[in-house]
């Protein structure tokens, strides 16, 4: 017995939960539980450690299984009396845990690594302690932010590792009203007071930037209210702030003339234009040049220019009445805008390392607007910082802070048809090239262009309903057949299955509490929110001794 | 059944082998009741006593070419019968066979067969309460009980449960420890563990 191990049975007896009695890499480890109201408890999901000779193993519980030595015992289990099935459970009826040993941390080594090999039979499996969370997912740093504990684990804390989260885009997944947007918060807070990454948040429902209101009734802070001057809230609907009350720092205005085909394109599904209509719009830009859309929205002779352009009539004529809604939207400008324009202003923030919150008041109802602002915002945004990359590698200058773009209605974007042809696309492939990520929230995983999914770095799943969103949220994931069960047995709130590169294994965690407490922590810098923390400890000892 | 505080003196080994002794009661009738742990050879200073349990009780004529005959047809009473015939006393005789379960090889209780059966014409004991406490704390016998490929094997094991459990200062806390060692040994086999289970006062 190794006793550098804290292991010992003297010193948490309460915790063990059964033995080792088969499994095999590919499908996990077989645990046969010890009888008694613990195994009625264990639950899907659960982190638990197995005991090797060398090595402890670190993993989720992924399936239970009952099972008995007798394949008659179905026959004869109504006959028995309360004191025979005390006897025959855990004798000749038993229950079976599937657990998935992920990492290993061998007793000459610092850090768990991938388990690449198996413990044996007879291994000693428990649950896991606040010190193997402990020493599995790190504690709070200047890169770890908390968010949330493992099953059944109050005490414990889950810790992302905010540097290799940003590495790559990442997911927030689950239908409405499971907390997704909480976890979105409290990502887009955390990465706001580590100074990671600049965020900038396409807010379609103002969820984000001043507070709102929670399904069960109560308010929720946004970002500016915690961070404060740290974030600048632009917002495309002057009126709709006013109504609101809440200030703005700049209103976001697109003229006409910034619109360019590629934007039709990404609107071509929500606007029912066909693909003969995108290609038309090429064409107009070739021969408009600029103010194209302004040139076509206003022309007499649709005969004359359908003729010079060599297409049909009726599509220019069916183009021109989807592009007619634009005159809808406050935000668009048809003589162009003056001054430095609304991307200038944003880049000007973020470079700054201002986090930016562009809400869309009312145009949050009109999918046509968030797809339109937010395609071409980004499109011109990550233009910048391409070209600033590429100025830094040729002179060994300073490269740009990364960037993390938030976009909601995630499928949209990156459905299968799209995925080629917008910029959001290509974010997601080219990882961080250009030091640009998206932080994708979405309800419909199964929208979303299967390669596009297999390139988000990190997902944080909440419960999802339909078999086929949980079947894309999980594809190329390692696992991902024992994480269907886990997944499907989520709660409805405040549960996440989480997994990726800022973990080092899958966990399902309860999402930490959005309330004062975390305000006051992430209101200021990290080393504020280390005194927060230290003086609470302390008002904690005091009250209590 | 009444605890027995000393150990008492019920027969003789007349046939014996390692795993199997048949004794022969002193008395008609009086014979330990179906297992009951039973011991061969005398408590005090000796040291090869062997322990087993009562599996088999059988009374028949002494004379096993000479069956017993019905005498009653006359009579009012069948104790009128043993009134009228004394003799049957000297012609009839009461044997228990008894499964051996474990020996004393020095200091040492060992569960399992003896390297030696006893001699014929040694004293057999039925244990006191405190003796069969003693032996049933640990329960490695059973697996001699539940291999025995008898017709009545279980109906034996049952019985050496019960009344050992009132040895047990909480019989019933014993009957459940013992229930789930059968249910080890016995593994799959359902119908057989709940006959087993069924026939024990839980």
């Amino acid at each position: 017995m190794n006793n550098d191990f804290p292991f010992d049975e003297e010193v948490d007896p309460a915790s063990p939960i059964g033995v080792v009695v088969g499994g095999s890499v590919s499908r996990g480890l077989e645990v046969r539980l010890h009888a008694g109201a613990a195994a009625e408890e264990l639950k899907v999901g659960t982190f638990v450690t197995v005991q090797g000779q060398q090595s402890r193993f670190f993993g989720i519980v992924t399936d239970l299984d009952l099972a008995s030595a007798d394949p008659r015992f179905a026959a004869t289990a109504p006959n028995a009396s309360p004191a025979i099935a005390d006897i025959l459970s855990g004798t000749s009826t038993f229950a079976i845990a599937k657990v998935t040993p992920t990492l290993a941390l061998s007793s000459m080594e610092e850090a768990p690594k991938p388990a690449r090999s198996l413990p044996g039979h007879f291994a000693k499996v428990r649950r896991a302690t606040n010190d193997d969370v402990q020493a599995v997912f790190g504690s709070e740093d200047d890169r770890h932010v908390f968010i949330g504990s493992p099953l059944d684990m109050e005490d414990s804390r889950v810790c992302l590792d905010l540097a290799e989260l940003v590495k790559r885009s990442n997911g927030v997944f689950g239908k409405s009203g499971t907390g997704k947007s909480f976890l979105t918060r409290i990502l887009l807070a955390g990465l706001a007071q580590r100074n990671v990454a600049t965020n900038l948040i396409f807010d379609m429902h103002s969820e984000y930037g001043w507070g709102a209101r929670s399904e069960t009734g109560y308010e929720v802070k946004g970002l500016k209210q915690i961070a404060g001057a740290r974030v600048a809230v632009a917002s495309l609907d002057e009126e709709d702030a006013r109504r609101r009350g809440v200030s703005t720092d700049f209103i976001v205005q697109i003229g006409y003339d910034e619109i360019e085909p590629e934007d039709i394109a990404i609107l071509a599904p929500t606007l029912n234009i066909t693909d003969l209509g995108v290609q038309a719009a090429y064409s107009l830009v070739r021969h408009f040049k600029n103010n194209w859309v302004s040139s076509f929205l206003a022309i007499d002779d649709m005969q004359g220019l359908a003729d010079q352009l060599h297409e049909s009539q009726s599509t220019l004529d069916a183009l021109r009445r989807r592009l007619a809604q634009f005159q809808r939207f406050g935000f668009l400008s048809e003589g162009g805008v003056q001054g430095k324009g609304a991307v200038a202003t944003l880049m000007d923030y973020l470079d700054r390392g201002i986090h930016v919150v562009l809400e869309f008041g009312r145009y949050g109802d009109s999918l046509a607007a968030y797809l339109l602002v937010a395609n071409l915002i980004t499109r011109r945004i990550h233009d910048q910082y391409r070209r600033r990359t590429e100025e830094a590698l040729a002179s060994s200058g300073k490269e740009p802070l990364p960037l993390v773009i938030t976009i909601e209605e995630a499928h949209r974007f990156l459905s299968p048809q799209l995925a080629n042809q917008t910029i959001f696309g290509t974010i997601a492939r080219e990882m961080r090239k250009y030091h640009v990520t998206l932080l994708v929230v979405d309800q419909r995983p199964s929208g979303i262009d299967q390669e596009v999914m297999s390139q988000v770095g990190t997902r944080i799943i909440c419960q999802l309903d339909n078999d086929r969103d949980v079947d894309a949220v999980l594809t190329g994931a390692p696992g991902a057949r024992e994480l269907k069960t886990v997944l499907s047995r989520l709660e409805a709130q405040q549960q996440a299955l989480i997994f990726g590169h800022a973990l080092p294994m899958p966990v399902v965690v309860r999402t930490r509490n959005y309330d004062q407490s975390f305000y006051s922590e992430f209101s200021g810098g990290f080393d504020d929110m280390l005194t927060v923390e230290a003086q609470r400890k302390k008002d904690k000892e005091d009250l209590f001794g | 059944m009444t605890s027995i505080t000393t150990a008492t003196r019920f027969g003789e080994v007349v046939e014996a082998s390692v795993e199997r002794l048949v004794a022969q009661c002193h008395q008609l009738y009086e014979s330990p009741a179906l297992g009951t742990l039973v011991r061969a050879g005398s408590p005090d200073g000796d040291q090869s006593a062997v322990y087993g349990v009562v599996s088999g009780v059988e009374t028949a004529s002494l004379d096993p070419s000479r069956r017993a005959v019905a005498r009653g047809a006359d009579a009012a009473s069948e104790e009128e019968i043993y009134r009228e015939h004394p003799q049957l006393e000297q012609l009839l005789r009461t044997d228990v066979t008894v499964t051996v379960l474990g020996h004393i090889n020095g200091t040492s209780l060992n569960q399992y067969l003896p390297p030696l059966p006893p001699r014929v014409h040694t004293f057999m004991y039925a244990c006191a309460s405190d003796e069969v406490r003693r032996f049933t704390e640990r329960l490695d016998f059973l697996a001699l009980l539940t291999s025995m490929r008898t017709p009545t094997g279980d109906d034996v094991l049952a019985a050496v449960l019960r009344q050992a459990s009132t040895a047990h200062e909480q019989p019933n806390e014993f009957l459940m420890r013992a229930g789930r060692a059968v249910a080890s040994l016995l593994g799959g086999d359902m119908p057989r563990l709940n006959a087993v289970l069924q026939r024990l006062p839980l």
